[in-house]
């Protein structure tokens, strides 16, 4: 089962929405809601990273019976180095973006945390490929 | 009891089969069929939106006649403090000694019973922020039915945030249960403990409960006349009421939280709103506030689906009253009388059992099949007009989607569709009247050719 959601970069009123249509999805699946929860929180902290930081992408949802994959491909300016963009704390986004209350530099981290794998591909000018991979444990 | 059992039920003769309510469902628990709307009943969450809706008022609540009174010895009534506000000059004592004229022989106020919980939440909240984990989703009220259910089924990672203390009309009965009952020498069946209720929310959950505490519930439309006959009458006040106007605050949104007074503690009310506030909630987003009050209905329970007077007016009526009574100390008598209750039993205010998930989304419980019925629902989405005009008698294509794929629609359902087929048909329908039979093409190509 394949989904496939656009993720426009700088639309901050439909932010969100590829989220909310990924848990949404699982919901119909039956996937146990706790398991659903990290995956939508995780999908909204890549969801947001390709509105604030990059030029659009899009997400997408696979789910087969080992694994819920979710992928967030951006085409953009990419992240240089990925090991300090790994860290706590550490971000990039702009003073108005920290306005709405994002920035904090806890999007990545999170992502570790939720996801039972994380592999991000980032090539600087051209973009950024996230994959994350949670066990179906049923 | 069936725990399918619903309050809210469609009367069919006036039942027009227009779309209104399954627009309006916050579960999407209706259906057209058949020109008659009907109600899945294990999506319904009883929250009312539905008979707030149709204008033909073919939804109503299943509440109990006032003639099961006759069935006890010993009737009490409990009435919701937001029966306090449906009338306009008539004060909280009038109306209480209104319910005894009518035949309860006790009237233990909801509202007192609320200032009860309040006790309780307080305390819970105290030892709760003693430890408060970091990051965490705020505490939801567990006070409206219409919304512990919609939690259940389509926000179950939220079951744990829900306050595990009783509504205020349960405690209201446990009190009179455990204080009352032995000193009237009757048995337990012989006494009949009813709710006034302004929702169907309550009256389901009354029915619907494991273990019977009150015994039944009426409406206020039931027992309005009556209690609007008897006020008219304006007889003085044979009783005092005992609640303050921290108790009857509770009945409009915002009045549970004045009364508990946490300090990051944010109100919601009406149902899509509650929807709306739960999405953010789950993603995570509102981890920075404490405690949420979420009303089904417009205004709180001012606004119940059952309630007579309009629900802005009501709220009016009830802010005054409540300012009038005091609202802003729970009173001391209050306090000492929930302590000396939590002293004896620290569980007294709680739930009797955690609440189950009841997962109404799932497509399927095994998951491959669910998997193929995913890919089969995109499938038939795309072939849809995704303008969600209702006419399927689903309230939107996804919902007709779901629906086929499930084998309770099919795709011609769908109005468009149906045209679509019916053009193409008709197209070959001109194609084939435009072929000649063989005999009479042959000679009208020959008159063809003869013509100069
Ligand atoms: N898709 C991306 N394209 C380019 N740069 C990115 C991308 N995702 C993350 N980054 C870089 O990595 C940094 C850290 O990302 P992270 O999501 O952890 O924090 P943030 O987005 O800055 O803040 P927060 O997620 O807490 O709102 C960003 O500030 C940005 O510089
Ligand atoms: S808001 Fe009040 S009246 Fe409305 S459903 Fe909830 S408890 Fe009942
Ligand atoms: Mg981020």
């Amino acid at each position: 089962m394949i989904l496939e959601i656009p993720v426009e970069s700088y639309n901050f009123s439909a932010a969100g929405e590829a989220a909310s249509r990924v848990k949404k999805t699982l919901q119909r699946l039956g996937i146990d809601s706790q398991l659903i929860r990290r995956v939508a929180i995780a999908t909204y902290e890549a969801e947001m990273n390709i509105v604030i930081h990059s030029d659009g992408g899009k997400i997408i949802l696979q789910v087969d019976e080992e694994e819920i994959k979710v992928q967030a491909i951006d085409q953009g300016k990419g992240i240089a180095d990925l090991e300090l963009a790994m860290k706590e704390g550490y971000s990039t986004a702009p003073d108005e973006v920290r306005e709405m209350g994002f920035g904090a530099g806890m999007g990545l981290p999170n992502m570790k945390k939720c996801a039972d794998r994380l592999e991000i591909k980032s090539v600087v000018n051209e973009g950024t490929t996230v994959v994350m991979g949670f066990k179906n444990q049923s | 009891m069936d725990t399918r059992y619903h309050s809210v039920v469609l009367e069919e003769e006036k039942c027009k089969g227009c779309t209104n309510c399954i627009k309006r469902c916050p579960t999407e628990a209706i259906r057209v069929r058949g020109g008659k709307a009907f109600i899945l009943t294990e999506r319904c969450i009883d929250c009312g939106e539905c008979i707030r809706t149709c204008e033909n008022h073919a939804k109503k609540a299943l509440a109990d006649e006032f003639t099961v009174l006759e069935q006890y010895e010993y009737r009490v009534a409990l009435p919701a403090p937001s029966l306090y506000a449906q009338f306009k000059t008539a004060k909280p004592e009038n109306i209480i000694s209104a319910l005894y004229q009518l035949g309860f022989d006790e009237v233990f106020e909801v509202a007192y019973a609320a200032e009860l919980t309040t006790f309780a939440i307080r305390s819970f909240l105290k030892k709760y922020f003693e430890h408060k984990p970091q990051n965490k989703p705020p505490l939801i009220s567990s006070s409206c039915p219409a919304v512990t259910r919609l939690i259940q089924v389509r926000f179950p990672t939220l079951i744990p945030n829900l306050i595990p203390i009783d509504p205020p009309y349960l405690t209201a009965a446990k009190c009179f249960l455990r204080e009352k009952l032995p000193l009237l020498n009757l048995p337990r069946e012989k006494v009949g403990i009813f709710f006034i209720s302004p929702c169907p929310g309550k009256i389901t959950e009354i029915k619907t409960a494991q273990e019977k505490v009150v015994d039944g519930a009426f409406s206020f439309n039931t027992i309005f006349r009556q209690l609007n006959h008897c006020l008219r009458q304006k007889k003085p006040p044979a009783v005092n009421q005992l609640s303050s106007g921290v108790g009857i605050g509770w009945a409009r949104a915002g009045g549970e939280n004045l009364a508990v007074q946490v300090e990051n503690a944010m109100a919601v009310d009406g149902i899509h709103n509650v929807v709306a506030l739960l999405e953010e909630i789950e993603m995570g987003k509102l981890n920075e506030i404490d405690y949420v009050e979420a009303t089904a209905c417009p205004e709180g329970c001012v606004g119940g689906a059952l309630t007579i007077e309009n629900p802005f007016v009501a709220r009016v009526t009830l802010r005054k009253l409540a300012d009038f009574y005091g609202d802003r100390k729970l009173p001391e008598a209050v306090c000492q009388k929930a302590e000396a209750l939590l002293e004896e039993d620290q569980a007294f205010f709680n739930y009797q059992n955690p609440l189950p998930a009841k997962p109404i989304l799932q497509l399927d419980s095994d998951l491959s099949t669910a998997i193929r019925k995913m890919s089969q629902l995109e499938k038939i989405l795309n072939k849809l007009p995704g303008i969600d005009c209702g006419a399927c008698g689903s309230p939107t294509c996804r919902s007709l989607a779901e629906d086929i794929v499930q084998e309770q629609a099919q795709l011609t359902d769908c109005i468009i569709i149906l045209r679509e087929q019916l053009e193409e048909l008709a197209q070959k329908l001109l194609v084939l009247a435009q072929i000649k039979p063989p005999a009479m093409g042959s000679l009208m190509e020959k008159e063809g050719k003869n013509d100069p």
